[in-house]
């Protein structure tokens, strides 16, 4: 299980890897995290659940990624853990983090939005799991 | 990029003839040093455009193209709904009508030496940037929907400004038909807390001197002199632009085929302007243009307001506030005949010549200024739109360099820290809550922007009018 980041012009890759979907997806967000501040960084005081239902893995994969950036913006959040259960192409999600404090956290950029580009949950060949897309930031 | 797919129409003008789905050709606007520094993607995105419903003439690429999403950040296009034309969620971007905004404050530099640093630490006191930053007005449900289709007109109605700011912004600072109910509650509650903030990534607030003029008489027209300081503001819609671009690029993927759109790419997600999704989301990006405006003027208060702390007499008038992600209804000639176009620029800055009937009367005779902006050690640039322009790219010029390294490079090569302190030695104080930020964002991570700009400026495309470096500038 781990996440990392993969270079796109002027933005960034978020990319999570796992042994099932839902794993792969958590780490994801992890990235999604580290592409502001460090995660390990965040202090878990708040917690938040999410729901997404989507047609397939992909399409999922686009909202779940949504989903955790309106929570970001909406309320300023920052996330550093994230449990992920998904069942049928429908997603249950808790995250827990706390609001951003620029001097603790010196968030590098705020994220945008998940786009189509490089957009893909797909099975490996090693039979992990790995779903990514690009952010726009 | 590998230029022999290209066939070179004129100086500087390169022709990506129609082939497969294309319905009219690519032009690009670079010479071949550009072209070769551009990536492969920005012909297959181009080509891409150019096959869309309802394209008029061409796709074009800015000098400052680079691979976008669907788009080529640095890309026009026209299109016409009596003809199937779609607008494109995708083609609009995220950052919906982000944008730069020009004060003049008729100051020399030498005046302002002396509080360069109580100046540079009162406006990052004053200008809420950066993630987690709030911003200190706070709308009701009415209030905002009033902001959504007043724009500036409305900020300055609330005490935000000037009254005669609103002549030197794009429409006056207006943008009719926005449509506030075709906003989700999500955007709106994205935008809750982000009036008058200025966000982050390469969103600034800079105090700039004109260290440069090209063409005198165009400089004094728009009130530029050598040496005198001005104020560039860069930022766009926020919170509410970006969840915009997030909830219509998704809906227009899921309909396109009801439509009969084959997407090449689905970041190109679009509708025919002539139906329900399209007239609805372009009603939404109205509003997000008026956010977006109003946030820059809200942004111009704050800042006249740190600026009198220290310079009482000072005015800082408006020069102009143009934004380059953007889709706008505009005539423009083809084939000798006037046709209303849907003109969507994407990372291009919209330059109408002299004597365009949307320009005020006071900067008519020069046409309109293009306001390019740079990176914090790098130089910003005001060009002036020409009569040219509307034959070679419905009046469209670049709108900046791009980058030229992810960010990931970046903060791999650069400490945020060090950055600082060498912007410093260089006379250029740096204000950001993120060290981490200013290494993403440094000026070595971008293109030469004066090799965009001397482009854009042979090319016909915009008159290079002054160059302008930083004494300050505060990062998101």
């Amino acid at each position: 299980m781990r996440w990392e980041h993969f270079d796109h012009g002027a933005d960034i890759g978020v990319r999570g890897i796992g042994r099932t979907p839902a794993q792969a997806f958590e780490q994801a967000a992890l990235a999604l995290t580290a592409a502001v501040t460090d995660p390990a960084a965040v202090r878990l005081q708040e917690t938040r659940r999410l729901e997404c239902k989507a047609p397939d893995l992909e399409a999922l994969f686009y909202e779940w990624m949504n989903s955790v950036i309106f929570e970001m913006s909406a309320e300023r959040l920052l996330f550093g853990y994230f449990a992920v259960d998904i069942d049928d192409h429908h997603l249950i999600a808790t995250l827990q983090g706390e609001v951003a404090v620029p001097e603790r956290h010196q968030p590098a950029v705020e994220v945008k939005g998940a786009t189509y580009t490089e957009l893909s949950v797909a099975q490996r060949s090693d039979g992990l799991w790995c779903a990514q897309c690009i952010v726009d930031v | 990029m590998d230029i022999g797919k290209l066939k070179r129409e004129a100086n500087f003008c390169w022709r990506l003839e129609p082939t497969g789905a294309m319905r009219v050709p690519g032009i690009l606007y670079a010479d071949e040093a550009l072209l070769r520094g551009m990536d492969d993607k920005v012909f297959m995105q181009l080509s891409n455009v150019a096959s869309l419903p309802g394209i008029v003439k061409a796709a074009y690429a800015m000098p400052d193209a680079h691979w976008g999403y669907g788009f080529p950040i640095g890309g026009v296009a026209a299109f016409d709904a009596e003809a199937g034309g779609i607008v494109s969620a995708g083609g609009v971007g995220f950052d919906i009508s982000c944008g730069v905004r020009l004060l003049l404050t008729g100051m020399p530099r030498e005046r302002l030496e002396a509080f360069k640093p109580p100046l540079a630490h009162e406006l990052g006191r004053a200008i809420p940037a950066g993630v987690g930053s709030t911003g200190r007005i706070h709308l009701t449900e009415t209030e905002m929907d009033e902001m959504l289709t007043g724009g500036a007109r409305w900020a300055v109605s609330q005490g935000y400004g000037k009254q005669e700011d609103l002549e030197r912004i794009e429409e006056g600072g207006q943008i009719l038909h926005a449509k506030p109910h075709s906003i989700s509650q999500r955007a709106r509650k994205r935008q809750r807390d982000e009036m008058g903030t200025l966000g982050s990534g390469n969103h600034y607030l800079e105090v700039q001197h004109v260290t440069e003029v090209y063409r005198p008489e165009i400089a004094l027209g728009f009130g530029l002199r050598a040496g005198e300081i001005v104020i560039s503001i860069h930022c766009g819609s926020r919170g509410l632009g970006h969840q915009i671009g997030t909830d219509y690029l998704g809906e227009m993927v899921q309909a396109a085929p009801s439509y009969g759109i084959h997407l090449p790419d689905r970041e190109l997600a679009c509708a025919p302007i002539r139906s329900e999704l399209g007239e609805r989301y372009l009603g939404a990006m109205r509003a997000a243009m008026n956010c977006a405006l109003a946030n820059r003027q809200i942004l111009t208060h704050l800042t006249r307001r740190a600026f009198t702390e220290y310079f009482p007499e000072s005015r800082l008038c408006l020069l102009y506030d143009v934004s380059h992600n953007i889709c706008k209804e505009e005539i423009h000639l083809v084939d000798g005949k006037p046709r209303q176009l849907f003109v969507h620029r994407k990372g291009a800055t919209r330059a109408f010549g002299p004597d365009h009937p949307s320009l005020p009367d006071s900067l008519r005779a020069h046409g309109q200024p293009v306001l390019i902006g740079g990176s914090m050690g790098t130089a910003s640039y005001v060009l002036a739109g020409t009569a040219d322009g509307e034959a070679l790219s419905f009046s469209s010029a670049c709108h900046g360099a791009g980058r030229a390294m992810s960010r990931r490079r970046a903060m791999g090569q650069w400490r945020g820290r060090q950055l600082v302190d060498e912007l410093k030695a260089r006379g250029i104080l740096v204000l950001s809550p993120s060290m981490r930020g200013v290494a993403e964002e440094a000026p070595g991570a971008y293109k030469d922007v004066n090799a965009v700009v001397d482009l854009a400026d042979r090319a016909g495309l915009a008159h290079k009018v002054a160059r302008l470096e930083p004494l300050i500038c505060v990062k998101g």
